[in-house]
């Protein structure tokens, strides 16, 4: 299991609002019109990414007492491996897209279950060979009941493509 | 807020302007909320240096999670059953954009009323930064 829980709780979505700039009553106010159009405050549409938050595998969340890649004394506290290819840690985000059963909303506490889709290759002029992988991830509820899939896209160049260009 | 299916004509679009001068800050923020840290995204000196890249970038996932603004502002959060982008250029701090919503289809399925749309969102140089699709659920009007 990918994310064991994910708890749906009301500032975590308005703190995701403010973040995507998006005023929405909807995601903040239980009293405005939009909020009870939908019934009760419910999240932005690409809130499950926050399910991060809850992930203990989570790549980009720095740990106590780890080393982090990102800078501090020096440019990076943990250069990047041979395999990591043009220095991206992780590769870059391609696409992303959602299937909605139903709005994620407060009180929710979701699980999440991943599964790999394709892996391919493309060359291109600028980042050498473009190594792409999906990877579907569906968030289910306390019930076992889907509530969203979520499907992503990355790549990672071979080579850095902001190199010569 | 459901929108009839009555009010809306093929081909007709909304525009927003998410960000008129993305901030550095904004892009942190989005970093906090969602658990992305990845340092491209806040650390200058990392990025500069070890990644190779002019400056800091925002992630693709507030641009397409701004995006998502003229969808929902015009047919409600609550009603959204798909939002699919593809993340075609990278958005920096100082970018304007600005997102245009277009109904491309209107259709029933399964005694639901439902809206296709095409979604993109440019920068200051007119550069789509994010394209994409959207189904939304409208009222049986």
């Amino acid at each position: 299991m990918a994310l064991e829980a994910f708890p749906v709780e009301a500032t975590h979505i308005m703190m995701f609002a403010r973040a995507i700039g998006d005023p929405n009553p909807a995601y903040v106010d239980p009293t405005s019109d939009e909020a009870i159009a939908a019934g009760g405050i419910v999240a932005p549409p690409t809130f499950p990414m926050a399910g991060m938050q809850f992930e203990p595998a989570n790549p980009f969340l720095p740990k106590a007492g780890e080393p982090w890649f990102g800078s501090g004394r020096e440019a990076t506290g943990r250069p990047p491996k041979e395999s990591d290819g043009s220095g991206v840690q992780g590769g870059l985000h391609a696409e992303q897209s959602f299937t909605y059963v139903t709005p994620l909303r407060p009180g929710m506490v979701l699980h999440a279950v991943r599964r790999e889709g394709e892996t391919w290759t493309k060359e291109s002029r600028r980042g050498g060979t473009l190594t792409f992988s999906e990877m579907y991830t569906d968030y289910l509820d306390e019930n076992d009941e889907l509530v969203v899939t979520a499907r992503m896209l990355s790549v990672i160049p071979s080579v850095n493509p902001t190199e010569g260009s | 807020m459901t929108v009839a299916p009555s009010s809306l004509t093929i081909g007709e679009t909304r525009t927003k302007v998410l960000f008129d001068d993305l901030s550095r800050t904004q892009i942190v923020m989005y970093a906090g909320a969602s658990g992305d840290y990845n340092p491209l995204h806040s650390d200058e000196r990392y990025t500069k240096e070890v990644a190779g890249f002019p400056s800091i970038f925002a992630h693709g996932m507030l641009s397409m999670g701004a995006t998502g603004r003229v969808i929902t502002d015009w047919f409600g959060a609550q009603n959204v059953r798909s939002y699919g982008v593809r993340f075609v250029n990278q958005v920096w701090p100082g970018d304007k954009l600005e997102a245009t919503v277009t109904v491309t289809e209107l259709r029933e399925e399964e005694c639901q009323q439902l809206a296709e749309l095409s979604v993109t969102t440019v920068n200051q140089d007119g550069a789509p930064v994010v394209t994409g699709t959207a189904t939304v659920l409208l009222s049986n009007d």
